[in-house]
This record gives C-alpha cells, structure tokens and sequence, in this order.
C-alpha cells in the first residue's frame, strides 16, 4: 500500500476513535445539566445519584476525547501538510477559534465541574456544568464549519494556487453547515440517550430497582423516542442539500450508475466497480427517485457522469460509501423501532416492571449511537473523495512525502493502543453500573438546595 | 490597520510571540504534571492517590496549552508546521502514545477495578515518561536544524534524558509546594535527585546552540549584545544556587518558603526558554524559514489576531480563578 492510502487509513483511524468521545460528551453535558438542575428544583436524590453515577462516564470519555483529539491536531502536519498549505488561510482561523472559545472554556470548567463541588457555591458548580456543555456545542460548532467548508466550500478565492478569505460569513454559513451541525447534534443526543437507556437497563437486569436507574432509563427511552424522527428528518434534509452541491457522493450512496428517471432505491446489493454495476441487486422501484426528487419520475444523478475524458474517475469508491449509508439507515430504523416501543412499555407498564426482552435489547443498543455515528461519516468523507476540499484540493495532493513503512508502522502502533483502551472503556463502564448496582454510594455527602446552607457533615476519611 | 507599519511584518511577529509564550507556559505547566506522572514510581501507594490529586483539576487544561501552541503554528505558519511535523514525525508518534496514555490512565486508575489499578499506574508512568523524553528530543533535533544524522540524534538523546528530569524536578517542586508532611519531605528529596537534570540541560542546550550555526552565535558573541544578554546566564545561575540552597533546608515550619522552589524552576524555564528564543529569532524551521515567509495571510492573521484579544484575557481569567479555586494543600479528588 502506498502512503496515500495508508495516510487515509491512519487518519480514518484517529479521527474514528477521537469522535466516539466527543459524540457522548456533548450531549451528556447538557444532560448532566438537566440531571443538576432537577435536583436543585425538586431536591429528590434521584437525580443526585444519577449525575453522580454518568459524571464518572463522562470524565472518563472527556479524558479519551481530549488525548485522541491532540493526536488531530499534530495529523494536519505529519501526514497532511499540503492541506493547510492551500485552504490554510480558511481552515486556520476556524480551528483558532475552536481552541480559543470551546477547548480552554471546557478544559478548565470541567477541573471545576469534577472537583469543586465541595469548593464553590452549588450555583457555580451548575455554572461549570453549563460551561463545559457549552464549551463542547461550541467546539462541534467550529469543527463542523470547517468540516462543511471542505464539503461546499463558498467565501474564498485562489491566488497562485492557495485559498484566501473573502467573506467570512459565507464561510461559516456554508450551504451544508446548518444540516451538518443539527445532524451531528442530534447524532449526540440519540448517542447518549441509547446510551443511558442501554447501561440503566443492565442495571436492572442485575437486579437494581433504585430510583436513580428508573429515571435514567424512563430518560433515555424518551429522550430517543422524541430525537429519532426528529433525526431522520434533518437527514433527508442534510441528503438533499448533498444532492445539490455533492450528486456524485448521492449516487455512491444510492448504487446508481447511470444518470436517469425512474431510478429504484436499491436496498441491498454488491457494486461492482469494474462492470460499473450492482450485482445481486434487490430493490423498490422508483423509491430513490420518490425520496430525493419526491416525484416517481425524478431525475437521479449517476456515477458515469463523473468520469473524466480520459477514463479518471472523479468519484469516490462505491463500495465503502454505499454500504456505510445503509449500516446508518439500518441502525436509525432499529433505533425508532426499540425506542417507540420502549416508550410503549413505559406507558403500559412503567420503568420499574419492564420486561426482560426489552431490557436485553436496550442493552444491546448500549452503544448503537457509535455505528450509527461512525457510518454516517464515513457515507459523507468517503463520498467526498476523491476531493479533501471539494472541487478546490484532491486528497493526493495535500498528503506528505513520508514513507510508506514509517505510516504504517504507526498506524499499527495506534491501533493497537485503540484496542486496548475501547475494550477498557467499556469494560470500565460496566464495571462502574455493576458497582452502582451492588448499590455503593457516590456520595455520602448531603447536598445543599438553592437558597439552603450547607451543614457540613462528618464523613468517613475526612 | 497601517497603525504599528506594515503588517505583514508585525503580524507575524506578535503570531511568533504568541506561539512561544503557549509554548512556554505549556512546557511550565504540563511540565509540572509530566513530572509529577515521573516520580509515581518513586511513591508509595497512598502517596500515588495525593501525587494524582495534586495535578487532578489542572492537567487537562495544561495540555491544551500545546493544542494551542501547535494550532498557531499550524494556523499561522502552515509551511513551517508541515516542514517540522514530518521532520519530527516518529518522536511526535511517541509523545502522542504517551500523552493518550497518561490521560487515560489518569482517569482509569480511579475507576476500574482495584486489580487492575497497579497496572493503570504503571500506564500513567510509561506515559508521562514517553511524553517528555519525546519532547526532550524533539527540543535536540530542533535545535540540531532537524536533520537526521547521527551526532544531532546524539545530542537528541541527551536532551531527551534531560529534560526528563528537568520535568521531574518542576514536578517535585510542584508537590513541595502542593502537600506537607512525609510526602512533602519525600518531595524535597526528589527535588534534590533531579536538580542536576535541569543544571545539564540548559547547560548542554546554551553550549550547543552558539555552535550550530555561526548566525546564533554572532547574535551572542559580539559586543555590545553579549553586555545585554549577560544577565540570562547571571540570572539563571543565581536561581540554580538560590535551589541548591534552599532544598537543603526545606520545609521550614509554618510551610514557609514552599512555594519558592517552583518559583524559582520556572523561572529558569523562562530564562532558557528565552534564550533559545533569541537565538532563533526569526526562523521558525531553525535556518531554513522565517516567521515572515511562513505566515498566512495577513486578513487570516487579523481575524484570529482580534479574537484572540477578546479571548486570550478570559482564558487567563478563568484559568487563575481554577487555580485559586484549587488552591492550598492537594487534598483528595472527589466529585461530590
């Protein structure tokens, strides 16, 4: 393999591994928010021990999140130098500010947010707790500017070969930022709510009935019951809006070769690259011209249309782009099935007496958010190929000149650092709920309301 | 904006400015906490607990610190951020590994099960030692003109060992002023055992530079600039004797005094730091780019340059107010 594949599939690597942290703290903030401010409203442990229980989860994914993401920033210049050498001038003050207003806002408050409790006043640790929910928003804001900028770039000129800045609000609001930005929160939310429901379910398969895991799992279900449609509406939106400024990337993801109406959504098949055609396909007639173009007879780009003269194909690779959109399909309907029939048995026989089934499969899903995140990304950076920046930098030229065996050398060696610490994330946080369901106290420390002193109490150890 | 001349020229100049003061404080600040990770294995296990403590609410925004540094190189000198990332591309691999696994293990040791808090341990040391000795060679290759032969990767290594132990001696110094009783005690001794690291290194570093290029070295030795410049080794070692001298007699009673030996390490942080500055100045890839043919575009410069204005005030705001939060004695950490 040359070191332009190998390149990508180092940066494939880390970036993978970096997202899944990010995509459970940046709703988890904002849900550990939520689980402070009910208890400074209603008092009720419950959600004392609730925060307690996920502040551990998310200190934990905010340390994996923090050390993958410094790997990110030195990848630019190790393995993609050209990159910043030619958008530099647009991709420089976006990544400034993500620095700038989110990392430092999240990276100090969340010291505070951990381990201030007992050192402010309770209204300042909920205020660390909003800074560092904010701080993460503020971060998946900034990257996912720069991110969309690559795949609609807009406000720029080219002189002698590098991009310069002409407006900056058509930068930042480049056509597919909005959609890229609420899927992607979105994504977060239906992460951490599968998660939630997921890990409180297990907790009650071993047996805990607490307060705390009733409510995080009547969270969870609702939580992921009211995102999912909410999601899949925002990605058929996100879809169309490639449709219009990426049709090559759409006809990767549909399997659809030659540019015509009547085009069938292709539910299963195996493109074949060579025959430039789908072996074995299954598939519903005119369906993929029913959802992109919303008439039977709809005209749905082709792959064959983006094949230079002399036979260059200026699309990305079929295979990865369309199965990746179909995992993330698969995975958004079984989550709209389990979390609307979750929210069924939640009707009919509240958190406490949920079946046995339903549990097992919640659990199951602990951590479906992450394939459905991970294919979705990989449907849309994929699909991008083969540009970096579409229609302005091609990925070979912005990679380095460093050898072959020295990226794969590494990229062994990050892999195999990756393997180790997934398996001892999610060892850890089964760990943790089997701690929590054996019923040992976070805290014995008794928590002040708003508006009450603080008595202090004798605590063991102290 | 023709207010300080030409920007083209200034610009450049206060990004430079900008990167080595992150660069500084980053090297101060998660300086202390990689040494702290250094002198785990020198702790018995209650110590451990206090020396993770004594770091607990502040790494995280340190390292950031190093985000910063590298993202205004990368933002402000993109060409110089290519040259020397690919020149420094196996250390930058190790000191990445090191840095995940340090972070990690920081949070994994207080949460996994007992049994394997040992080994998360060991992962916290392995990982605070990869990262400095990476960055302590990266620190020799630089100053070597980042060309891979055998004598710079030489002189690599022993700036490597060097720093190592520069980092366990601001490390030490930190637990002296952030604990007391035994570990306070055991804190000076170590300070004692790594002073020679920080001695060496900025020893070998202000010997070998002059003799890189003869550009640095008439920067030094030429009058009248060698008469201005004379305070940094005076300077330098008076806080190496006032060290010498003070870690003989700590801890004095009441706890006075603690503070001053991690005063006094940074201070010589600064003044090395300083002088490698100066000696560079205005290369950013040693010898071979300047910071002005290297920088971005001027408007991309001023839209970060005025944000970070704003911005750069608040982020030291809240970082002292963290601190002063955090202040007195390393207690143990809890999240409630």
């Amino acid at each position: 393999m040359d070191t332009l594949l190998l390149s990508r599939i180092q940066f494939g690597a880390n970036i993978s591994f970096h997202i899944l942290f990010p995509t459970i703290t940046i709703a988890l903030g904002w849900v550990l928010l939520f689980f402070k401010l009910r208890f400074n409203k209603t008092g009720d442990q419950k959600w004392m021990d609730a925060y307690m229980f996920w502040v551990k989860i998310f200190a934990l994914s905010f340390a994996m999140g923090v050390v993958s993401g410094i790997t990110m920033s030195f990848q630019f210049g190790t393995n993609w130098p050209g990159f910043m050498e030619t958008v530099g001038n647009v991709a420089g003050p976006l990544l400034a500010y993500e620095i700038m207003t989110a990392f430092f806002l999240e990276a100090v408050f969340l010291g505070i947010m951990l381990f201030g409790a007992s050192r402010v006043k309770n209204w300042v640790h909920t205020l660390a707790t909003f800074l560092v929910a904010f701080g993460t928003t503020m971060s998946t804001f900034w990257i996912i500017v720069l991110n969309s900028w690559m795949h609609t770039p807009q406000g720029y000129e080219v002189i002698d070969g590098v991009v310069h800045a002409t407006n900056w609000m058509e930068i930042i609001f480049n056509p597919s930022m909005p959609y890229r930005f609420v899927h992607m929160m979105l994504a977060s939310g239906l992460t951490v709510a599968f998660l939630i429901a997921g890990i409180s379910a297990l907790r009650m398969l071993w047996g805990d009935r607490g307060e705390a895991v009733k409510s995080t799992l009547r969270f969870g279900i609702i939580t992921g019951a009211v995102l999912i449609p909410l999601q899949i509406l925002a990605g058929d939106m996100h879809g169309l809006n490639t449709l219009e400024y990426q049709p090559a990337k759409v006809a990767a993801m549909e399997g659809n070769w030659e540019t015509q109406s009547n085009v069938p959504l292709v539910l299963f098949a195996v493109p074949n690259q060579e025959t430039r055609s789908n072996d074995f396909e299954i598939s519903i007639p005119n369906g993929a011209s029913m959802i992109l173009t919303h008439k039977a007879d709809g005209v749905v780009p082709g792959l064959n249309d983006f094949v230079g003269e002399d036979g260059e194909i200026l699309h990305p690779r079929v295979a990865p782009v369309f199965y990746a959109f179909r995992i993330m399909i698969g995975t958004g309907v079984a989550m709209l099935l389990l979390s609307w029939g979750g929210a069924f048995l939640l009707r009919r026989y509240g958190a406490g007496e949920m079946p046995k089934l339903p549990l097992l499969a919640f659990t199951a899903m602990s951590f479906s958010g992450w394939i459905a995140t991970l294919a979705g990304w990989y449907t849309t950076e994929i699909g991008r190929q083969p540009w970096l920046v579409q229609g302005v930098l091609t990925t070979k030229d912005a990679v380095s000149d460093v050898p072959a065996s020295m990226v794969l050398s590494t990229l062994i060696g990050y892999l195999a650092v990756y393997a180790v610490l997934i398996v001892a994330y999610i060892g850890v946080i089964t760990y943790l709920a089997r701690k929590a369901t054996k019923g040992e106290p976070f805290s014995n420390r008794r928590y002040p309301r708003r508006g009450e002193v603080n008595i202090a109490t004798l605590q063991p150890g102290e | 904006m023709d207010l300080f001349g030409d920007p083209a020229v200034w610009l450049p100049w206060t990004f430079a400015a900008l990167m080595g003061l992150s660069i500084l404080i980053y090297v101060v600040l998660d300086g202390f906490d990689l040494g702290v990770g250094l002198l785990m294995p020198l702790a018995n296990d209650d110590e451990k607990d206090r020396l993770v403590a004594s770091i607990g609410p502040f790494w995280d925004a340190n390292e950031t610190w190093l985000v910063l540094a590298v993202g205004l190189l990368l933002v402000a000198f993109p060409p110089a951020h290519g040259a020397i990332l690919t020149a420094l591309y196996l250390p930058v691999f190790v000191m990445l590994i090191g840095l995940i696994l340090r972070g990690v293990s920081f949070e994994m040791r207080a949460k996994a099960p007992l049994s394997q808090k040992a080994a998360w341990n060991g992962a916290f040391f392995a990982g605070s030692l990869l990262a400095s000795l990476s960055q302590g060679f990266m620190l020799g290759m630089y100053i070597m003109g980042l060309t891979w032969t055998l004598p710079h990767v030489g002189f690599a290594v022993l700036t490597a060992v060097f720093l190592t132990v520069g980092y366990s001696f601001i490390g030490a110094a930190w637990l002296i002023w952030k604990t007391d009783g035994d570990l306070q005690q055991h804190a000076v001794r170590w300070a004692k055992g790594g002073i020679w690291g920080l001695i060496l290194g900025i020893g070998a570093i202000s010997l070998a530079t002059p003799f890189v290029s003869f550009r640095i070295f008439e920067k030094w030795f030429s009058w009248p600039e060698i008469g201005y410049l004379s305070p940094l080794p005076i300077l330098s070692m008076a806080l190496v004797g006032y060290l010498w001298w003070k870690l003989r007699r700590l801890p004095f009673v009441d706890d006075r005094w603690a503070w001053t030996p991690f005063a006094a390490a940074t201070g010589l942080f600064v003044l090395a730091y300083g002088g490698l500055a100066y000696s560079f100045y205005p290369y950013v890839v040693p010898e071979q780019i300047t910071i002005y043919d290297a920088a971005s575009a001027p408007e991309s410069l001023m839209i970060i340059l005025v944000g970070t204005l704003f911005v750069l005030p608040a982020i030291a705001g809240y970082t002292v107010l963290s601190y002063f939060i955090f202040r007195g004695k390393a207690t143990e950490l809890r999240y409630d």
